[in-house]
């Protein structure tokens, strides 16, 4: 099937087979391989991107599925510089081994877009969707809360 | 005064992780490469009666299919176990299963296609003719004269006998004690899960007859040996493994998996590059699991506290192939540790290696020295209970004293530095320990089922010497390598054998390196992972990176500085006594006369053109292979408090505070990281994971809708703190701090959740605390109470 994809303000058209994963669209057609695969059942949230201003697991979507839509990995999340996320997670030691890393940061600035106050419970919550086996959760809650602030709810 | 040691430097590592430029394996793409994946076994115990994988063959865009007959025909050897103790029984362990499969997961075929898609498609079409055999999964069970016998060559299944001690001496002393608390108990199996899949990408270069493998591995130079010496029998010289970024291990990617044997030889095989990469799902049925103990056990004490005796029987489940390091873990790393913080006087432990129609089990963060210290804390906290003695109270009075090291334990452990008042002192500090208290007594008045847990726990990091480790039964030595070279423009690369894996040794190491030399940290890079580039090191497990592979580059530094104040003297002629390097800022200068000085620059450029004394080689390069005298032994002082649900057995980690010693530390930041880590997966333990089998040996717990991984909001912030007692062990003073936190949390969780059950009468219920098995011990403890 011909699909005609966004990513990250360029647009692609390319023939998939229907079965294809987006992330493996990515991935493997694309080359953009940022958005890592951590599990094989949504559970992990490793692969999370934004579709159409939405935070999506991408394994969960098809190729087919994302005809037409507008989607940012974490390639395109700052064009050449940093998001206030991508800083906070550095200032505040919020990645180790950095795999879970892009999936958590795209899930992150979905949370708190429109909450610069959002809370510590706030965060764990919406953080449930992505594991991380490094870090223990507490420096990514800092992160968050750091990127929150300085976003003003953007 | 140093600039960056001490210093909670930001990672160097972090840029390209946190903007998706991570090099992990599976994001390699090579010309004309073609893509793997393996048969697996759905039983957990079958002969194999036969494959016919023609209709896979058939398939368009299959390219290969081997079978584990193929392979062993071209004379593909066994994955070799790696730590071999006296009187143990081996059986081969061939990458692919020949005539029979062992456990769910056991790789039975291999295709190669040219997309992924396509190999999975081509699975679906290979026909196994399996017949089942009956399974046995617990490791116990498996030394029943009746059991199912996973291996020919292993007698009741039981792989090795592991003594140390006398025991009828310790239960002469068990026997005059006051007191003796008994406890039957299981350390549940875990499934690692480093958030990256392992992967492998093999490239035969038949011009050059030379193999390169990619992997993703905690020690490439380990690998490239065992596919050297063991299964694929190419050269070293002629075989180069490559570990990129890696995307997490705990443990799980020391090992040698028959995947970089399967992957390699087929890309020989087919004269193309091929890649591998796990499914998550995969990785539950591959990965070596951790843990998986059955023990008995029972400590002496007096009627005033005083520890008297500990005798322990365990049997640890191997699985159904001896991984690479498994048949240490219960063995050298576990009943060497059993003295803890402690004076114990009669220390007898013993441990059976048992096979099983299980996934392998090997080292996972900690590897033996948690379980250790789960047995002893959960002990220690149930004779305060029949004592009726405060928990650090107990602990305090036993404590081995700071005048009294170096300590021999009656384990074989020379204990190196330590100060455990101190440690929980400032461990009460920090949690607020005495308000904790008050507040869990009020709620008991209340009615709620609130409760405290302590421990205080030990670990041996950074092994050491080799020699002792290789009489031990381990085929390979712990010394560490670690080379600086001076560029001629004064740029340094630092060649280690560890390897990261989420730890930051591009940071801490050049933290270190710019102390010691005076330069600064962007001046240094540090190359790690790659056995073309680096000279063979060890790798990074068991806490070892920082106190042997930091101090073997700590002295290639200090061999830098000697030979740089030689040609500085040379060139000033001036006596090479009479020359200070001054750390601050690299440069050498004639004590006294600051003006008469060259700079780092001057001397790297001196050593390239030859303007150096005559009976000097030219160049700056140093290596060193240190071999450490002793371990490490970090402690730990952790206390948590936790609210049991009445109604559901739900628990709430409401507080958890850790203080530790780890010696001295490079960089406060990554240790705190280290910590925060290890704490919530040592909660995971104690509350949520759990690898379960069922009696026929599938794994009922095989994705993470099943497996509970601890998730952002199963955690509290903890409160951390630190005492710095230097070890002797190393001159960096450096203690591990990668395990601690998770040797410690597993204790300290479980005693809080028996704490909190304590006014019901509980007095040891299985980890991990799940809300159903709260739910039962409450409601069994309610029937026996009516």
């Amino acid at each position: 099937m011909q699909i005609t994809i966004t990513v990250n303000g360029t647009t692609h058209t390319r023939d998939v087979e229907p079965r294809t994963l987006l992330v493996d669209f990515l991935r493997d057609h694309l080359g953009l391989t940022g958005t890592n695969i951590g599990c094989d059942t949504s559970q992990c949230g490793a692969c999370t991107i934004h579709m159409d201003s939405q935070s999506v697991k991408s394994c969960t979507v098809l190729a087919v599925q994302a005809d037409g839509a507008d989607l940012t990995t974490i390639e395109g999340l700052a064009n050449g510089s940093l998001h206030p996320m991508q800083q906070a997670f550095w200032d505040n030691h919020g990645l180790q081994c950095g795999y879970c890393t892009p999936g958590m940061i795209m899930s992150a600035t979905k949370l708190v877009e429109g909450n610069p106050g959002i809370s510590e419970a706030e965060i764990r919550h919406g953080l449930e969707g992505n594991i991380c086996r490094c870090t223990g959760y507490q420096n990514i809650v800092k992160a968050v809360q750091q990127a929150a602030g300085e976003m003003g709810g953007d | 005064m140093s600039k960056y040691m001490g210093k909670a430097v930001k990672r160097v590592e972090d840029p390209r992780f946190i903007q998706g430029r991570g090099k992990y394996v599976a994001n390699l793409k090579l010309a004309n490469m073609g893509h793997a994946a393996i048969k697996r076994s759905p039983f957990a115990h079958a002969k194999i009666n036969g494959v016919d994988a023609s209709a896979a063959k058939a398939l368009d865009g299959v390219i290969a299919v081997y079978t584990g007959q193929d392979l062993q025909a071209a004379g593909v050897g066994s994955l070799p176990c790696g730590f071999n103790p006296p009187g143990i029984v081996t059986a081969p362990h061939m990458p692919l299963a020949v005539d029979k499969v062992r456990h769910v997961g056991d790789g039975v075929a291999v295709v190669i296609a040219n997309d992924i898609y396509t190999a999975y498609d081509a699975l679906d079409l290979i026909e196994v003719d399996y017949e089942p055999l009956p399974a046995v999964v617990d490791a116990k069970k498996a030394t029943a004269a009746d059991a199912p016998q996973v291996h020919d060559e292993i007698p009741n299944n039981t792989s090795f006998h592991w003594p140390l001690g006398e025991s009828d001496t310790v239960m002469g002393a068990m026997n005059e004690s006051d007191h003796v608390v008994e406890l039957d108990f299981i350390n549940q199996r875990l499934i690692p899960n480093a958030m990256e899949p392992r992967a492998c990408v093999a490239e035969w270069n038949a011009f050059t007859e030379e193999m390169t493998v990619w992997t993703s591995s905690q020690n490439p130079h380990l690998i490239r040996l065992l596919m050297s010496m063991a299964t694929l029998g190419i050269p070293e010289n002629r075989l180069r493994v490559i570990s990129p970024d890696v995307g997490g291990g705990f443990g799980s990617k020391i090992f040698h998996y028959p995947e970089e044997v399967i992957v390699p030889w087929c890309s020989k095989q087919l004269g193309q590059p091929v890649k591998w990469v796990s499914t998550r799902s995969e990785a539950f049925v591959t990965d070596a699991h951790g843990r998986d103990h059955v023990t008995t056990a029972k400590l002496g004490v007096n009627n005033d506290g005083t520890f008297t005796a500990l005798h322990v029987q365990t049997w640890a489940n191997m699985g159904a192939y001896l991984s690479t390091f498994a048949p240490m873990i219960p063995t050298a790393l576990y009943i060497t540790l059993f003295s803890g913080l402690y004076k114990i006087p009669h220390i007898f432990g013993e441990s059976w290696g048992t096979m099983t129609n299980t996934v392998p089990v090997d080292a996972y963060r900690g590897a033996g020295r948690p379980e250790a210290s789960y047995l002893l804390e959960r002990l220690i906290d149930i004779a305060a209970r029949d004592l009726n003695m405060d928990p650090i109270e107990l602990r305090r009075k036993n404590f081995i004293q700071p005048d009294e090291f170096p300590y021999q334990t009656p384990v074989a452990m020379v204990y190196d530095s330590g100060d455990y008042d101190q440690l929980f002192d400032k461990a009460m500090e920090v949690s607020g320990y005495n308000e904790m208290i008050e507040e869990r007594d009020r709620a008991r008045q209340e009615g709620r089922l609130v409760g405290i847990g302590v421990s205080g726990c030990i670990e041996a990091s950074g092994a050491g010497p080799s020699k002792v480790v290789t009489s031990l039964g381990a085929g390979v030595g712990l010394w560490e390598h670690g080379l600086v070279r001076v560029h001629p423009t004064g740029k340094i690369s630092v060649l280690t054998g560890t390897h990261a894996h989420g730890q930051g040794h591009e940071t801490t190491f050049a933290q270190l390196v710019a102390d010691e030399l005076g330069v600064p940290m962007d001046d240094i890079e540090i190359v790690h992972g790659d056995t073309s580039k680096t000279p063979f090191g060890l790798g990074t497990y068991a806490s070892r990176s920082a106190a042997v592979g930091g101090t073997a580059i700590m002295k290639s530094c200090e061999k830098i500085r000697e030979k740089m104040k030689a040609i500085a003297a040379y060139q000033l002629e001036a006596a090479v006594e009479d020359m200070v390097y001054d750390q601050e800022n690299g440069t050498i200068h004639v004590q006294g006369s600051p003006d008469r000085s060259k700079t780092f620059v001057d001397i790297s450029v001196a050593a390239l053109m030859g303007h150096i004394p005559d009976d000097m080689e030219p160049s700056l390069e140093e290596a060193t292979f240190f071999d450490p005298p002793n371990f490490t032994f970090p402690n730990s002082a952790h206390i948590a408090m936790v609210e049991v649900d009445k109604e559901s057995g739900e628990i709430s980690l409401l507080k958890y505070a850790a203080v530790d010693d780890v010696g001295n530390v490079i960089n406060p930041m990554i240790v705190e990281g280290q910590l925060q880590g290890g704490i919530v997966q040592g909660v995971g333990q104690a509350l949520l994971e759990h690898g379960i089998y069922d009696e026929d040996g599938q794994l009922l717990t095989g994705t993470f809708l099943d497996y509970a991984m601890p998730r952002a909001d199963d955690v509290p912030m903890s409160a951390l703190g630190r005492i710095e007692i230097p070890s002797p062990s190393n001159p960096l003073g450096v203690k591990g701090a990668g395990e601690m936190g998770t040797i410690a949390g597993t204790p300290t969780v479980a005693n809080a959740v028996m704490d909190a059950l304590h006014p019901l009468g509980v007095r040891h219920v299985d980890i991990p605390h799940t809300a159903a098995a709260i739910h039962g011990a409450i409601q069994s403890a309610s029937v026996s109470a009516d």
